[in-house]
């Protein structure tokens, strides 16, 4: 056999035939031509154009998760915990996902705590989403997570539970279920407690799993801690008292304000009817209702203090000089006005103990409107404070050029004005800070304003304390105001009720006094709504109120009693003997 | 020259080996780091449910309730409150101040 010789190429019989030179430039060029378009094409790519790709390769593996933050928690002045976010989940679900066997759809529906057919009532929607329950505990969420049925999501959420319940309820307000503030505090502080979600990038592997953080977009902010002037145990002593006094009187409603007069901080807040925040269902708008701050209410009585205060500055009257008030009538154009007891001849520092309106009266007749009415919105009358709540009244305070004598009159015993407990709380601060005023805080306040607003001189202030010390005292209006081992001074209250602009025979009983009088710590305003036990007197109805409230915090502070404790040691007999004669 | 080669592709080689060997340790660290962080985001969990706990039992209206009703406490009657003043006058029950 032959050795077969191998054919070069360029030597291939084929090729000499001698094809035309044109081809193989044309092959040639058109070849040129494509890869010049494909170098083309990866320059545009990886040089002018590769944000496009570099995006679409980084979502193959890179996520932003979003880094959850928490609401600040709310505690009160010693650090017990008021109000506190922790995590929940919601379960949400794609109906059109969601085919369920019906075993499954039993399971689901029994751990959810719904009937099958309700749970399948809702997956039977046309909507894309339905949250199937919200707000689980995370241990439950675990249990449906691990039935891992289709269609059926979670959503971590934060839900905010109170462990004071009722007791702090109108304080703290509450949030919504999507953890905004939609009262109280929780409201008026919300930019403060609200935190910030962060966010970071990741790489993800295929499972899903973080491998690497690539860079924190935003880092996470926490809310912060909102620090109450509240203090829990004296809060809880108003509530329980409070509660007491509307069961006993069958009042409508009440409220109570608790102020430390060094700092002016709203240690208590508490109002009847209330709630309980951590179950907000069947809630009625009078439960809801924070009287100390959104109602006004005419305060009757209490408001005689300012006005002898004021006669007192202007040196019209001396406490010891004597204002004829018999018959126990006065008329002012064809309106009169009549106290409940015929007094007769009775001195500044009596009219004040004996809550004589015709007394008060004769004084306000000898000022001028103009005096008045300054004197009342320096007193914080007729506008809100200064304390960023949710719907805080102003209150009613009629322009002076409006006011005839008759309103004069009756404004100065409280009538045809209207204030809420809190400006009312408020305005003795000017009694008990020898006539100076605070602005309120409902935060802790570390360090205290040492100068506040001057309404009345110091004297005027310590005669008015003198003389409302008397008021609370043996022969004044509210003898059951007085506790052991303290004075206390204070005013009491009993206004008609406006109906439809008429006076009904419906009361407002209130009590607004401080202890201990020698050198007052702290302010405590009383108010009942409507007491319809037959009593309804504000000695009666707010002042033992006052009392309890008082001698429990005064206890509670360390506060040192000021007053002999010789004459109730034998508790017994002197605990009868001041039942009987309503004084000691 | 071929031993200046050989002696830079070792080189090489086993750079690149230490590199997928940190960047290995560098995803088991990152895993235990996250690991770690989601723990410490359980404690904190817990400690707010432990804190909610507290606050419950130290109701001071459960307190007030055992106090008064399981240990028979009561308020101190006024002849039994004794006032220190200044921390080193001797003060007898219910003197006047």
């Amino acid at each position: 056999m032959r050795k077969q010789r191998p054919l070069p190429f360029n030597h291939n019989p084929l090729l000499k035939n001698g094809l035309p030179a044109w081809r193989s430039r044309l092959v040639m060029s058109a070849l040129l031509a494509c890869l010049l378009a494909l170098v083309g094409r990866a320059l545009y790519l990886q040089g002018f154009n590769n944000q496009f790709l570099q995006a679409k390769g980084e979502s193959r593996y890179a996520r932003a998760i979003e880094v959850p933050a928490t609401r600040g928690r709310v505690i009160d002045r010693h650090g017990d915990v008021l109000a506190i976010s922790t995590p929940v989940r919601s379960i949400w679900a794609i109906p059109s996902d969601a085919r369920l066997s019906p075993a499954d759809a039993r399971k689901l529906a029994e751990l959810l705590e719904t009937s099958v057919e309700e749970l399948n009532g809702r997956l039977a929607t046309s909507h894309d989403f339905v949250y199937l329950k919200r707000q689980l505990s995370p241990e439950l969420a675990q249990e449906i997570a691990a039935l891992k049925l289709p269609g059926i999501h979670q959503q971590q959420e934060y839900r905010r539970y109170y462990p004071g319940g009722e007791v702090m309820a109108h304080v703290l307000g509450f949030t919504g279920v999507d953890d905004k503030g939609q009262e109280g505090v929780e409201l008026a502080f919300d930019k403060l407690l609200t935190g910030t979600p962060g966010a970071r990038r990741v790489i993800r592997d295929r499972r899903g799993q973080v491998v690497e953080d690539v860079e924190a977009i935003r880092p996470p902010h926490d809310g912060q801690d909102l620090v109450l002037a509240m203090d829990a145990k004296i809060q809880y002593l108003a509530y329980s008292a409070l509660n007491q006094a509307m069961q006993t009187h069958k009042a409508k409603a009440g409220a109570v304000v608790v102020l430390d007069v060094r700092t002016g901080e709203v240690l208590a807040l508490v109002n009847a009817p209330t709630y309980n925040p951590n179950n907000r269902t069947n809630l009625s708008g009078a439960q809801l209702r924070n009287r100390v701050f959104t109602d006004t209410y005419e305060p009757g009585s209490t408001m005689k203090p300012f006005i002898v205060g004021l006669a007192l500055d202007r040196g019209k009257v001396e406490p010891t000089t004597v204002i004829d008030t018999a018959p126990g009538r006065v008329s002012i154009g064809r309106a009169t006005i009549s106290d409940s007891h015929r007094h007769g001849p009775l001195t500044v520092a009596e009219v004040i103990q004996k809550s004589s309106n015709v007394g008060t009266v004769k004084m306000a007749m000898n000022l001028a409107p103009e005096e008045m009415w300054r004197m009342f919105s320096e007193l914080g009358f007729g506008t809100p404070l200064d304390l960023g709540f949710p719907g805080q009244a102003s209150g009613r305070l009629r322009p002076v050029k409006t006011w005839k004598p008759i309103e004069q009159a009756t404004m100065s015993f409280g009538h045809g004005i209207s204030v809420s407990l809190i400006q009312m709380a408020h305005a003795y601060l000017a009694f008990a800070r020898d006539g100076e005023l605070l602005p309120l805080s409902l935060t802790r306040v570390d360090t205290p304003l040492l100068a506040g607003k001057r309404v009345y001189s110091v004297e005027t202030a310590r005669e008015m304390r003198y003389m409302l010390e008397l008021a609370a005292g043996p022969g004044g209006t509210a003898p059951r105001a007085q506790i052991r081992g303290y004075r206390v001074a204070g005013k009491t209250g009993t206004a008609h009720k406006l109906e439809g602009g008429r006076y009904a025979n419906k009361y407002v009983s209130s009590f607004v006094g401080f202890a201990p009088a020698s050198d007052p710590r702290l302010i405590v305003a009383v108010m009942i709504d409507e007491p319809s036990a037959g009593q309804y007197f504000g000695g009666t109805v707010a002042a033992p109120v006052f009392a309890q409230i008082t001698e429990g915090a005064l206890r509670a502070l360390g506060v040192a009693p000021d007053a002999p404790l010789v004459p109730l040691q034998v508790a017994g007999k002197a605990e009868q003997a001041r039942t009987a004669r309503g004084g000691r | 020259m071929i031993r200046a080669d050989a002696f830079l592709v070792a080189l090489v080689v086993s750079s690149a080996l230490g590199v997928v060997a940190a960047q290995h340790q560098a995803r088991k660290l990152f895993s235990e780091l996250e690991r770690e962080q989601a723990r410490a985001q359980g404690l904190e969990v817990e400690w707010g449910q432990l804190q909610l706990e507290q606050s419950t039992w130290a109701a001071h209206a459960r307190v007030e309730k055992i106090a008064r009703e399981r240990i028979g406490m009561r308020p101190p009657a006024p002849g039994q409150v004794l006032t220190v003043e200044g921390g080193h006058e001797s003060a007898e029950p219910g003197l006047p101040k």
